[in-house]
């Protein structure tokens, strides 16, 4: 049970971080403002209006600090939902734990860290893709002897279904970019059986449940024969597909929010039934806004009736053998199996993105699901279906204004405050190595330790990498 | 006969869900309209300055970050300022109801929430033509 959460200051967001831990949740999963997504600090002109509105503003170790004030992090798992500063984020975590005096070598956790999927569904990319895969095994390859239980990539489906993919698409061009990873750190010298299993997953639960129970199988298995097929993997650890599961929030209503909890509550089991290890269920309030404490509560008891209410959980795919099941998974694999290998023929997930190829299956087929509920052939209730009149809903969470004003102070407090001669030393030395094959996380961790800003580390890496435009088609 | 109504639809601030914006694009031009798309992470003065060089009729901006008292007023202002209010700006996303009457003091026309029919879409911008 981890649930996704984060809003305005590190301060407010360490408060709802306690709560969750005093109501039974296992882990913490941080969500992080548009602004420190994308590498820009709140003082960035770019950052006006959007700073602490999806998630907690990061701009230094000082946030950092503060995000994670007693709470153990010997003692917690922590997923981040970060992506192309993914090393500078991970580093500032380092950091504070090394304050909290626990090493490195004990932190459990996640980065999402999967630049492919922001190039065609989520959007927060800053380099262009070359640049970025060397990023990735460069944090691959420091994980593995320095921070050895850490999940080093969230290989991500949840963000193609939600741009509008399907089952089958979520699951090819998933594993498509799985495999562009395992082969980018193949060649960068690591053995495959030396990070595979630090490999972790991230897939949607939509509502067609059966499909859905038969996605997560097939993706299991086609995972497990391309490791050990293609990429000759011999530990049975390398073969294995952990993943983490999050109910779909476009799937959710505006309209009567309320039925959002039944939604979820059948995602939530189709994801459990399908074998996912952990799970983020939504709240009925999110087609509307960041959701409030109440509703919060709903979505993690969901879990927890699911978990220890209904028995559900007493035995390992516990639909395997059901005939429907099994049909579905072979066709859901088949299908994905065709799309990876169109992949493959066009030069893998990275050129297929660069071709547009990937970002157009998906766009047609979220215009075709919008016009099969305008038909009528798929049903949404509340929606399309059982209507009624009602009012705007009220007590929506709102991130006040002041949010960002309070980050302005306290960043410029840091870079009052700090010693700005270490900062541009730092930074000197981050630049000149971005230049050279030399793994880039030690000179990143050296810098968030001097209070360097997240926005200065990320514009010294924009003068060596550029940046990435995205394409329309 | 006249010519086709021009729309440009934009994602003004820093947010990548682009889906409901591709979609409403995709369903504009099946309408019979021109339509260009921004792409992601526009600001405020791209987004004017792409309306007066495609001389465009409308503006749909798509925002699900939270953004949208900031940006969308912005835009407004900065129509006036290039005296093109007469482009008419319409706008989606996740956007509460209650902060819907300050849009509309800003000038914004019509707000579309989730769920809204594509034909809803469609018949705004023909009626308002």
């Amino acid at each position: 049970m981890r649930q996704y959460a984060g809003f305005g200051t590190a301060e407010e967001t360490n408060e709802r971080y306690q709560y969750l831990l005093n109501n039974g949740t296992m882990g913490l999963s941080v969500a992080f403002d548009l602004p420190t997504q994308i590498g820009y600090d709140s003082d960035d002109a770019l950052s006006e209006g959007e700073v602490g509105k999806v998630g907690v503003a990061i701009d230094t170790l000082a946030d950092m600090e503060i995000l994670f004030d007693s709470i153990p992090l010997d003692k917690v798992s922590t997923s981040m939902t970060i992506n192309a500063p993914s090393m500078v984020l991970l580093a500032m975590y380092i950091a504070v734990a090394e304050k909290q005096g626990v090493s490195a070598e004990k932190l459990k956790g996640t980065i999402q860290n999967d630049i492919l999927k922001e190039y065609v569904a989520r959007g927060t990319y800053i380099f262009p893709p070359k640049p970025s895969m060397r990023l990735i095994t460069d944090i691959f390859k420091y994980c593995k002897d320095n921070v050895p239980y850490w999940n080093t990539i969230s290989i991500s489906g949840y963000h193609i279904r939600e741009a509008g993919s399907d089952a089958a698409q979520e699951v090819a061009f998933t594993l498509a970019d799985g495999i562009a990873y395992v082969q980018a750190a193949i060649d960068s010298g690591l053995d495959v059986d030396s990070f595979a299993a630090r490999l972790s997953f991230f897939f949607n639960a939509h509502n067609g449940f059966f499909e859905e129970i038969a996605k997560y199988r097939a993706a299991r298995r086609m995972w497990a024969k391309i490791m050990k097929e293609r990429f000759g993997a011999k530990k049975q650890k390398s073969m294995m597909l952990r993943f983490h599961t999050q109910t779909g929030g476009s799937t959710l209503t505006a309209q009567q929010p309320e039925n959002n909890i039944v939604r979820v509550a059948l995602q939530a089991l189709s994801a459990v039934l399908g074998g996912t290890q952990s799970l983020h269920t939504n709240s009925k309030d999110e087609a509307l806004a960041l959701p409030t404490e109440d509703s919060v509560r709903v979505a993690l008891r969901t879990q927890q009736i699911i978990a220890e209410e209904s028995n559900v959980t007493d035995t390992v795919d516990p639909l395997g053998g059901s005939f429907y099941i099994e049909k579905l998974t072979n066709e859901i694999e088949k299908r994905a199996m065709d799309y990876i290998k169109k992949i493959d023929d066009m030069g893998g997930a990275p050129q297929a993105i660069e071709n547009g190829y990937i970002q157009q299956e998906i766009q047609k087929a979220a215009y075709d699901y919008q016009k099969s509920i305008e038909s009528k052939e798929n049903i949404v209730v509340g929606v399309n279906k059982h209507q009624i009149d009602e009012r705007p809903p009220e007590n929506l969470l709102k991130v006040d204004m002041s949010v960002q004003e309070r980050q302005l102070k306290k960043l410029k407090k840091v870079k009052d405050e700090r010693d700005n001669d270490k900062v541009k030393a730092a930074l000197k030395t981050l630049k000149e190595k971005a230049q050279t094959d030399e793994n880039l996380f030690p000179y990143v961790l050296d810098a968030v330790k001097t209070y360097a800003s997240l926005g200065e580390i990320c514009n010294t890496l924009r003068e060596i990498f550029g940046e990435y435009n995205q394409k329309i088609f | 006969m006249a010519g086709k109504i021009r729309v440009l639809i934009a994602k003004p601030g820093l947010d990548g869900h682009d889906r409901g914006a591709k979609v409403v694009a995709q369903a504009l031009k099946d309408a019979g309209m021109e339509v260009i798309y921004t792409g992601l992470r526009q600001t405020p003065e791209q987004i004017v300055n792409a309306a007066i060089q495609e001389d465009v009729s409308f503006i749909g901006m798509s925002i699900l970050s939270g953004a949208h008292n900031t940006l969308f007023p912005k835009v407004m202002k900065l129509l006036k300022e290039n005296d093109c209010d007469n482009i008419k700006v319409f706008g989606g996303g996740v956007i509460p109801a209650d902060d819907i009457p300050f849009l509309k003091e800003n000038g914004v026309m019509e707000v579309f929430g989730p769920g809204t029919p594509l034909t809803e879409v469609v018949k705004f911008v023909k009626e308002n033509a």
